[in-house]
């Protein structure tokens, strides 16, 4: 055997053995019911690709956003499939950081999306990240206390309706509190709520020429309104509670209402966990009448970051887990309660879904009402109904956050926390170049 | 003589150190008891003590969901890992310091230990590209060369404090009957600062063990610490109280037991000088 042979022989052996190796997909995700629900059915997926193993990243939400941010802007590498929300999507996709979805093959009909969720997901007609769960807001109410209180709750409630009863509810002595709203500061805690909010009073952040609009009439109604329903109606200490910490107090009946996600109601609902579960009844996110409902949009999706080595296995696996055999595997192994939710028109068609979940059709309605690109009354330069998607948007939502929050916890009235949150949104998008 | 000390002066002192202790650890016991909740109990209110179903429901679960010996097995490697590395530099740094001082020796350590009063989060960044570039991230000797350089300076700090008090006599006394330098540190300086020098790795190894912004910045799936582990099971969106409560007892319960053994030479280093 000359050199060149065993030179051959042992490139072809190497190459044949990197061949057979399998290949592994690091996947970053969040910490929420239906991801960890994924985790646990990836058999189904690896007994089909047996050439690829998977290994997992989960990080609470806002760690994981830091984390991922760092490594998609520095091209660390770290990752094949990031999961990251309808927030970060359309600003990754336009600096190039993502990779269009273009291969997710035959099976997986990309119309049957929800058409809401996926217009969050698409830029310049290309679908840069598959849903994996979709939410909106919705209200959440104790039929108990509204029939003992005399009052029916419509399917499309006014804010004069649900602050009326509200007041009415409330029983101080008892610690049953009318309404639970947000109060804590962050762009993703007081802010998603306030802004989806607003966009019902036809308040928005910008307008055309983004300048910013606090100090327009509409803003102030909508937080005169919010601090006063929650001052007669809302918990004590209501400016440190977030998502958690209201799911917490409805979940122990202190909360005549709640006005939060839709994901919020299969844990309501679970007698395992929630103290009311037989007595929650559902409404669509309340308006005041000028044509838009304070719902917002969210999705968690997954994305494959660009210059990924391992584009086709990274597309494989998210047709697996955001396609519609996905669902029915779920439902198979866990029932149709648990199916991530959301995402497919097929699945709010499907007549055992809808017997299992009885959120479903309030959670459909509540997404299909959500409109990203025409969020408020007025038209507005940006894209997002409880954010605006623009990379500042995660500072300044959190600073205005706060002056609401301190306008809630009486800190300053509500005229001073407008003031304020007009001001520095100006410094900051006039620093940022937006406002020339 | 011994100090006289009232009965009663002694009761009110006894009852002030249990009250503190008691509220300092409280905290800890209270998600020891949360880990054995069901998660409807976690949240009750108002809680219950002691009296609730007790369920090792939410172990089995972390159990399943995490692989918890590769996390701890990263723990271990990282936190002593960089605290010996520390102290192989530091001794000798400080040794100098402590000694030989000179003009600027108060400088250099002022300015060491500026270093720590940079927030990590500013140099972020250029420490993820440095680490990308070196092919550093997610292993555990990137994180052992991080966590090494952060907390040197406390490392070295500490020593110096250690070694100021011996004096200088003793080891002239060495050098005299002919120890070189590194016998003179090996076996006449270290000896005599075993208390200080104990105190500083355990504090180290507890620094180390808990540091969670690099370890969680700097690592993905295989060198994550005990650090992800946690972050693991909190969630924004979803109460899993009880479940993030077991998975910090299992992440705490190591470096809490190993406190408690060295607790006797935690405290004599920290409190008594190295040759008292």
């Amino acid at each position: 055997m000359n050199l060149r042979t065993f030179l051959l022989g042992t490139c072809s052996a190497v190459a044949l053995s990197g061949l057979a190796q399998a290949e592994t997909l690091t996947i970053a995700t969040v910490n929420n019911g239906d991801m960890i629900r994924m985790q646990k059915l990836t058999d189904d997926f690896t007994s089909k690709n047996p050439d690829i193993t998977l290994e997992w990243v989960t990080l609470e939400e806002n760690v994981l956003r830091q984390r991922v941010t760092t490594d998609i802007a520095t091209k660390g590498g770290q990752y094949d499939i990031m999961t990251i929300g309808t927030y970060e999507v359309p600003i990754w996709a336009k600096q190039g950081w993502l990779l269009p979805l273009d291969n997710l093959g035959a099976g997986y009909d990309v119309d049957d999306l929800l058409p809401a969720i996926r217009s969050g997901l698409t830029i310049d007609d290309k679908l840069y990240a598959a849903p994996f769960y979709g939410e909106s807001s919705m209200v959440m109410y104790r039929k108990d206390l509204f029939e003992k209180a005399g009052l029916t709750m419509p399917d499309a409630p006014t804010w004069d309706f649900i602050a009326d009863a509200a007041r009415k509810i409330t029983d101080k002595n008892a610690e049953v509190y009318g309404i639970c709203l947000r109060g804590k500061a962050g762009w993703g805690e007081n802010m998603a709520f306030l802004t989806a909010t607003a966009n019902a009073f036809g308040a928005r952040w910008f307008d055309e020429n983004w300048k910013p609009q606090f100090d327009q009439p509409e803003w102030k109604n909508a937080l005169d309104f919010y601090v006063k329903l929650m001052n007669d109606a809302g918990p004590p200490g209501a400016s440190s509670n977030g998502f958690n910490e209201n799911l917490s107090l409805f979940q122990t009946g202190k909360c005549g209402m709640w006005i939060d996600a839709t994901v919020a109601a299969s844990f309501v609902t679970n007698p395992k966990e929630s103290t009311v579960a037989d007595k929650v009844g559902f409404a669509l996110a309340p308006d005041t009448g000028l044509g838009k409902r304070g719902n917002w949009l969210w999705a968690w999706n997954l994305a494959i970051p660009a210059g990924s080595q391992k584009v086709a296995a990274a597309e494989k696996f998210i047709a697996w887990a955001t396609g519609k055999d996905y669902l029915k595997l779920v439902a198979d192994k866990e029932g149709w309660a648990n199916v991530p939710p959301g995402t497919r028109t097929s699945l709010y068609a499907n007549p055992e879904y809808q017997k299992a979940a009885p959120f479903a059709k309030m959670t459909l309605d509540s997404i299909n009402a959500a409109d990203p690109k025409n969020p408020s009354v007025k038209p507005v330069p940006y894209v997002g109904v409880q954010f605006v998607a623009i990379p500042e948007f995660q500072g300044l939502g959190t600073a205005v956050g706060q002056q609401f929050s301190a306008a809630l916890a009486g800190q300053m009235s509500v005229d001073d926390a407008l003031a304020s949150a007009q001001k520095l949104t100006e410094r900051e998008m006039t620093k940022a170049g937006y406002i020339k | 003589m011994a100090r006289n000390v009232s009965t009663r002066r002694k009761i009110v002192v006894t009852v002030v150190a249990w009250t503190i202790g008691i509220l300092i650890f409280f905290p800890i016991l209270w998600t020891f008891l949360t880990s054995f909740k069901t998660e409807a109990e976690a949240i009750a209110s108002p809680p219950s003590l002691f009296f609730f179903d007790w369920t090792t429901e939410n172990y089995h679960e972390v159990q399943s969901r995490s692989n918890y010996f590769l996390h701890f097995m990263n723990s271990v490697v990282v936190s002593f890992g960089s605290t010996l590395i520390g102290l192989i530099i530091a001794i000798p740094s400080a040794w100098a310091m402590a000694f030989s001082p000179t003009k600027r020796t108060k400088d250099v350590l002022m300015w060491m230990l500026s270093t720590k009063m940079m927030p990590s989060v500013g140099v972020l960044v250029p420490m993820y590209l440095l680490f990308r570039n070196t092919g550093l991230l997610d292993t555990r000797t990137g994180l052992v060369i991080v966590l090494t350089l952060i907390n040197l300076p406390i490392i070295i700090w500490m020593l110096y404090t250690y070694f100021k008090e011996i004096p200088g006599e003793i080891l002239e006394a060495a050098r005299m009957d002919g120890a070189s330098l590194s016998k003179e540190i090996i076996y006449v300086l270290t000896p005599m600062a075993i208390p200080g020098i104990a105190s500083t790795l355990l504090l180290n190894i507890i620094l180390a063990w808990n540091e969670a912004f690099w370890t969680l910045n700097l690592s993905a799936a295989k060198a994550a610490p005990l650090t992800a582990f946690i972050a693991s099971y909190s969630s924004p969106e979803g109460l899993f109280y009880a479940k993030l409560s077991a998975a910090s007892t299992m992440a705490i319960a190591p470096i809490l037991i190993l406190g408690w053994f060295s607790q006797k030479q935690l405290v004599r280093g920290l409190t008594f000088g190295a040759v008292k």
